[in-house]
């Protein structure tokens, strides 16, 4: 597993902050950085660092439902020979309505190694969609796992020791 | 379902403009908003404004960082519990309880309950899927951590 690094005490409280909603008003990073007791200035340049290293993926606005319009998804799990997840794989990327593609582990009884998610207007346009998906990369065996009940979504609080 | 619809209806060109801006490309900037607004054509206080009312309707959940757990050193994963129905309520109250749990669904599937867990250590992964499986009595879940990530789209044209 690639690149963590150690993170300053003053990055770790940065991090956890930031996991927090911004509040909305004209110099919101002010009051974030007057709370962590350094300068506007600073935390603005900490902020671009963590962009730019890759350690904050995104930063902006997350949406209540993330695809406006899209009633329906599925998780789809595919069952693909290892030597053609590679390739597979980036077929199932290249499609507009993979949101994620993963790849995992077999297990016993679990067999599908590739995971997508995919967004359709409803149910049938899903089953549609996992059918070209499965023409187009030669793939028989698949599932789609639709979601009954959004038990839980949230997001995850890093470096909770040092808020 | 239909609530959605009508709630997206209500968006007008400019609040999308702002959406389809913020999701990504939150202007990291001591006056954000003036930025934005420069970009926009309009005040600052407007921006200012209809972000607060996008909040207020719940369209927007949060500004903020969405961060990379690995390169942060935690360790994440998709665990998936085959939960008979008479156990229901209490396994999804003892997974939902765990601050690493972000994500949980229930889905049509021999599997039907998945969640995603971020943990500081792998081991920490183990001995909380132990925990969960002796509070509960729910012994078969399995953990499916991610070996190769072909595919991540952080955000959406609205």
């Amino acid at each position: 597993m690639p690149d963590s690094r150690q993170f300053t005490s003053l990055e770790k409280k940065i991090i956890h902050e930031l996991q927090q909603d911004l509040p909305v008003v004209d110099r919101p990073f002010a009051v974030v950085a007057e709370k962590l007791k350094v300068s506007e200035t600073e935390l603005l340049e900490k902020i671009r660092e963590l962009i730019a290293d890759g350690t904050i993926r995104r930063f902006g606005a997350t949406l209540r439902h993330q695809r406006s319009g899209y009633d329906a998804n599925a998780m789809v799990v595919w069952e693909v020979e290892s030597e053609r997840l590679d390739k597979v794989g980036a077929i199932f990327a290249s499609f507009r309505e993979v949101s994620h593609c993963y790849q995992r582990p077999a297990l016993a009884d679990w067999p599908y190694r590739l995971f997508t998610m995919i967004h359709g207007r409803s149910p049938q346009e899903c089953r549609q969609i996992a059918k070209r998906m499965a023409e187009t990369a030669g793939v028989e065996s698949y599932s789609l796992l639709f979601t009954m009940e959004e038990l839980k979504k949230t997001t995850m609080v890093y470096f909770s020791e040092v808020g | 379902m239909k609530e959605r619809n009508e709630t997206n209806a209500q968006l007008d060109d400019m609040d999308r403009t702002i959406l389809n801006q913020i999701q990504s490309h939150f202007p990291v900037e001591t006056r954000p908003y003036l930025v934005l607004a420069e970009k926009l054509g309009c005040s600052e206080l407007e921006v200012i404004r209809r972000v607060q009312n996008l909040k207020d309707r719940e369209i927007i959940r949060r500004i903020g960082a969405n961060c990379n757990s690995r390169k942060l050193g935690y360790t994440s994963t998709l665990c998936a519990a085959r939960v008979p129905a008479h156990l229901m309520k209490r396994f999804v109250a003892e997974v939902n309880s765990y601050p690493g749990v972000t994500h949980n669904y229930r889905r049509e599937h021999n599997y039907n309950v998945w969640f995603t867990l971020i943990a500081p250590s792998e081991q920490d992964i183990d001995r909380i899927l132990d925990g969960i499986s002796e509070v509960t009595g729910v012994s078969e879940i399995i953990s499916l951590p991610a070996e190769r990530l072909f595919k991540i789209q952080v955000d959406f044209e609205v």
